[in-house]
Formats: structure tokens, sequence, C-alpha cells
């Protein structure tokens, strides 16, 4: 089996446990003191990637766009075991649709001879699901979407893919290499960091791109670049027709036993 | 011509999809604000076989301008390349402004790419849109972002097709305009041939995802549990409150892709579609692909200690607070109601 170069890209992502708050123009979140973390599903797209890795004594190289802050999440890959990062770093870049987005990181990940390029399924903030699809478009690669198993086939030269479908049925499939396979949570067990990776992590690099190194104009990528714009964002409605049961938790349980008893009849 | 409405359906069991049927009420309403064609959007079919006629005629039935179909071989069993190898050329020649697909895993495994092919706008996932001025221009889509708990009003910019993917449940099928007779004929592809398809991936089979021994939809009450329950050793409690109520155990994804439940627990869009007469969500925020796996129960208990979870908005009641204090106390409440 060949060692199999592979490139895994990551978004960070706010961690919406975290108090959210409307930016002042209204269009995104306001972002100061705003905790980010990596993408859930990119999570397991990158250890999708180690375990490729390590089997076939190849690579992962980690890819990010985004404001300086990602330079934490790419880090943190690195210390998972990733041998080197690469940041998409310039303000051109930010805004960016899935088209806009697919299409920078497609030319990053063309420059680095891999033989698999993965991503995650959709990512928790915006959620367009397109991004790896719109890259491997960019490479003439094939793709799959939603991915829950990962098998590499002796020839070295196409995987089985296992793609989740609606109501419980998994297409299995293969694919030829070089793919794009973006990747749904669960299909594995994440690790953990151990110190060793931690400290190890401080040594490796994290080269920084701009979209003139990728060979774009700036007028192709970011919001520039991109057919969306979003003009505001805002909180749905909360509790629409729900009736709160107020009190401390042994009042609000007495509360809600009796109306489930008495209003609603299903007890 | 160019603020023509196309709607991509799927089929399913080999009859159009529900969810297609609501892609076809969300075209119909645009292009009735489009007024192009009459009005009238177009539908497109694709597969292999006497499946695919049929779903023709049952689109044909719709207010329609005309239903297009592509029958092939190589469409008998969906793949990426088949799709986008059918439509890309078919969608470059009519130049179509909106072409409406349902948001399902299919759409979104080939949608995006396809529109990377035509040089299309990708507009994912909306729940509606209103006119902010006149036209097609000045639509403001909304779509849910951060997993529902958030929305954002969305406009699209530049010139060219835009592939936009309705989420399920937004654009009721009974809206679906009937009465009509609309004209079927083969997609047209230009000088491209259907002859000339490439799948790009070879399908080696379809499987069950295995361990689907407990059926949630036979239970009367669930009690569902989420990534807010903490961890595998924070069930004791919940099998409590389960055997105090008779409930079954369900759960959002992350609780099985975590491996704190098995699999077969699994309720939404992945996992089981449930519609018990009481489904009680503790610990889970409300997304979209949760909602679709429960909706339909009769009524629905969310305890939460975020006040702005998205779950409350399809509950009839709510608690706020922590649900390791609250699910003890109802395990005694409905002990002492029960006596
Ligand atoms: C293609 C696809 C398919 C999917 N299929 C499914 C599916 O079938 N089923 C499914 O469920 N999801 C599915 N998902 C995932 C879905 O998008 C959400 O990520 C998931 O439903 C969130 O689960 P959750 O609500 O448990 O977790 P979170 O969204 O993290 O929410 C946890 C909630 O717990 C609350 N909480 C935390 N601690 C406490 C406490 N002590 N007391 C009370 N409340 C607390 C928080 O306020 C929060 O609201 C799918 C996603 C994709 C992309
Ligand atoms: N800014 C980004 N940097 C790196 N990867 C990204 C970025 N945006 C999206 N992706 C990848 O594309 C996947 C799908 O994202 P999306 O299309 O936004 O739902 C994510 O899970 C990531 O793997």
């Amino acid at each position: 089996m060949k060692p199999l170069k592979i490139a895994v890209c990551i978004k960070q992502v706010p961690n919406t446990e975290a108090r959210l708050r409307v930016s002042r123009d209204g269009r995104w979140l306001d972002e100061e003191d705003l905790p980010f973390v990596i993408n859930e599903s990119d999570e397991y797209a990158l250890e999708e990637g180690l375990q490729l890795a390590e089997k076939t004594g190849g690579e992962v190289v980690v890819l990010s766009l985004g404001p300086e802050r990602v330079k934490e999440a790419l880090r943190k890959t690195l210390a998972l075991g990733a041998a080197r990062a690469v940041h998409l770093s310039d303000p051109a870049f930010l805004g960016g649709d899935a088209l806009a987005t697919g299409r920078a990181l497609a030319a990053a990940a063309e420059r680095g001879g891999f033989d698999l390029v993965l991503t995650g399924s959709q990512s928790d903030d915006v959620g367009y699901g397109g991004t790896g699809s719109v890259l491997a478009g960019w490479l003439g690669w094939p793709h799959v979407w939603l991915v829950m198993g990962v098998e590499l086939e002796e020839s070295g030269t196409s995987v089985k893919v296992t793609r989740e479908m609606e109501s419980g049925v998994n297409e299995i499939s293969r694919v030829a290499l070089p793919a794009v396979l973006e990747i749904q949570a669960g299909i594995n067990h994440p690790r953990y960091a151990s110190l060793k990776g931690i400290m190890a992590a401080k040594k490796k690099e994290i080269a920084v791109q701009t979209p003139a190194d990728l060979g774009l104009d700036a007028g192709q990528v970011g919001a520039a670049g991109s057919r969306l714009e979003i003009v505001s964002v805002a909180f749905p409605q909360s509790g629409a027709g729900a009736q709160m049961l107020d009190g401390d938790a042994k009042k609000a349980a007495a509360a809600l036993v009796e109306k489930l008893q008495k209003e609603a009849r299903v007890l | 011509m160019a603020s023509r409405v196309w709607v991509v359906v799927q089929l399913r069991d080999g009859q159009v999809s529900r969810i297609s049927w609501e892609a076809v009420a969300a075209a119909q309403r645009l292009a009735a604000v489009s007024g192009a064609g009459g009005g009238k959007a177009e539908a497109v079919v694709l597969g292999s076989g006497s499946a695919v006629a049929a779903a023709a005629a049952d689109l044909a039935k719709a207010d329609l301008a005309a239903v297009h179909t592509a029958d092939h071989e190589a469409l008998r069993a969906y793949t990426p390349g088949g799709w986008i190898g059918a439509l890309a050329p078919a969608l470059k020649e009519a130049q179509p402004a909106w072409v409406v697909f349902p948001h399902t895993y299919q759409s979104v495994d080939f949608v995006p790419r396809l529109a990377q092919t035509i040089g299309a706008g990708l507009l994912p996932e909306v729940t509606g849109f209103a006119e902010s001025g006149g036209g097609l221009d000045s639509l403001e889509w909304t779509r849910p972002i951060l997993g529902g708990k958030m929305q954002a009003k969305v406009r699209v910019k530049g010139e060219g097709t835009v592939l936009v993917s309705v989420q399920s449940g937004a654009f009721p099928a009974d809206g679906v305009v009937t009465g009509g007779a609309a004209p079927v004929h083969p997609l047209s592809s230009g000088s491209a041939d259907l002859a000339g398809l490439k799948p790009d991936r070879e399908i080696l089979g379809y499987e069950e995802v295995a361990g689907d021994q407990i059926d949630l939809t036979k239970a009367d009450i669930i009690l569902a549990v989420g990534r807010g329950i903490g961890g595998a050793d924070k069930m004791g409690p919940v099998e409590e409150l389960a055997k105090a109520l008779g409930a079954e155990i369900g759960a959002s994804r992350p609780v099985i892709d975590n491996g704190w439940l098995p699999r077969d627990r699994q309720i939404g869009s992945s996992g089981q579609t449930v519609a018990p007469k009481l489904y009680i969500a503790a610990g889970i925020s409300g997304a979209i692909q949760h909602l679709v796996g429960m909706k339909g129960s009769t009524v629905v208990v969310a305890i939460n200690k975020d006040p702005g979870a998205p779950i409350f908005t399809v509950a009839h009641y709510g608690i706020v607070g922590d649900l390791h204090e609250i699910l003890p106390a109802l395990t005694e409440a409905v002990r002492a109601a029960k006596g």
C-alpha cells in the first residue's frame, strides 16, 4: 500500500454553547469574547485522515481558511498528529460562501500533491454542506458526501466508501483516487492530544497563503467571490407556543406531571 | 426567458418523494413571483425505466409549464456523475433563474458540485423567502444557521442561475397547485448525449445500518436525551425516569456518535422517525435533523438549560433548567402521581 498524502480541511466555528450576541451591524455574531472550536465533523475527518496516514505510512496536512484566530485550531491539529498546516490567511478570503471557500481551498489543495482530501460534512455555523464538493469540482476529482466508512483497497488506486442515506440505509461504492471525502460525525472516535504531541506541535510549520500565492484574484474568493450575502441574523422567537413551567426542579416537575395527566392526558 | 424556474424532483420507491412535492410547491411560488412561463415552473425527473414516465405523469397534474424527463440506464442508480452529467448541459442551455431541489442527502451530495460545474450560485437549505422590493432579484431568503439556534436572511447577488434547496417542512406539499396538464418531453441537453453519462463512483450495493433491533416507532412514550446529558456515566437517572414513565429511551445523534448509547436509539433524519403520544427531549438543542424525526409527536416536552434552544419552538411544555436536577425530580413526581 503506497503512503497516502492526505489533506484535511478544518473550519473554526463558534462554540454554540456560549452566549451568542448579534454583531452591531446585525449581519453576523459579535465575535468579541466568543469562544471558537474546531467544527465537529472536521474533528472526525482529521481522525480518519490520521488513521489512514498511519496505516499507509503517509502524512496529514491540515488546511484552514479564516482569520488569525484559526492558528489556534491549526496548532491543535498539529498536536493531534498532523505533519504540517496551511493557513489561508488574508482579509480577502473572509466571508465566502461554499463556492468561494471551496475554490480557495481547491487552489491550496492542488499545490500539495495529495491522494485524498477530507473535509467535514457540514459546518456548524453556516452549514452549507457544499464546500468539499465544490473543492472536488475544481480539482476534477470524485467526491462523496456524508461518509461513514472508508476502506483502503489492495490496489491502492481506490477506496471503498460508505455513504449514509436517509432511513437507515448506507450506500457502498468504490471511488478512484485521488478523491474528496466529506466525513460525517460518528465515523470514528477522535483521539485526544498527548503532552508529547502538544510539545511536538510547537516545532511544526504553519504556512501562510494569500490569494496571490494561490494564483487567485481577490475578487474570486471571500465575500467578493460569493453569490450569497448575509443581510441579517436573528434569534428565532423562543418558546413560541410552549407553556413554560417555572420554579425549582421539584415544583416544575410536579407542575409538568400534573399538566401531562390532566391537560394533555398522556400519562 | 431569463427568469424561468425549474424544480428537480427525487424519486423514492419509484414515486415523487414527499419533500420533492414540497420543492414543487416552492417552485410554483417562485414562478408566480417571476412571471416567466406564464407564472409556471418546470419540473425535471431523472431515473431509469417506467418509474420516470409514471412520475412525470404525476407531476404533469400539477400546475406546471412543462415536465422534462431523463430516462437512461446510467441513471438507474443515483450517482453525482450521472445526475450532473444529465442536468448540467440542460441547465446551461435553458439558463433558468432558479432551480429548486428538495434538501435531501442526495441533493447535498450533488447539487453543490452541479453549481460549481455550471458556474451557478448555491443557496442551500432555505426555509422561506420574501419579496423585499420587486421581482426575483429582491428576494430575501431565510435559512437556519448555528444548528437552528439562529436564522439568517440571505440575498443573492450577481448574475446567473441559482440552485436552491428547500428544507423539509418549509413549503408544505398541500400547497402544490394542481389542475394542470403540463406537456412531458425529454430533457433537452443540447448536443450532449445521455449515452455519454459517466458515474463517478462504482455502486457496490446498499446495506441496512446495523443494529436496528429496537423499534422506537412502537413506543407510546419516548424519553430522549441529547449531548446535554454529558456522558455515558450520567444515564442512571435517565433509566429511572424511563422506567417510571414506561418509556423507551431515545437520543440525538451526538449521544450515539460519542458512544454513550447504541445507534439503534438515534432519532432524526439519519435515525428513526417517531411519533409517540409523549416525547420528552432533555438536553437536546433541536437542530432540524433531530426535529424531522420527532415533530409528529402528539405532546412534546423540552427540558433545556438554554431558554433560547430551538427545541422550545416545537415543544408544548418546557422547563428551563439543569436536567440533572429535573430528571430525578420528575421521576419522583411521576412515581407520586402513579401512586
Ligand atoms: C447530515 C446530518 C444528519 C444528521 N442526523 C441527525 C439525526 O438523525 N439525529 C440527530 O439528533 N442529529 C442529527 N444530526 C446532528 C444535528 O445537526 C445536531 O448536531 C444534533 O441534533 C445536536 O444534538 P444535541 O441537541 O444533543 O446537541 P447540542 O446541539 O450540542 O445541544 C445540547 C443541548 O443541551 C443543553 N444542555 C447542556 N447541558 C444541559 C443541562 N445540564 N441541562 C439541560 N440542558 C443542557 C444545551 O443548552 C443544548 O441546547 C445530523 C447532522 C447532519 C449534518
Ligand atoms: N473556512 C474553511 N476552512 C477550511 N475548511 C472549511 C472551511 N469552510 C468549510 N470547510 C470545510 O468544508 C466542510 C463543509 O462546510 P460547509 O460547506 O460550510 O458546510 C467543513 O466541514 C470543512 O471541512
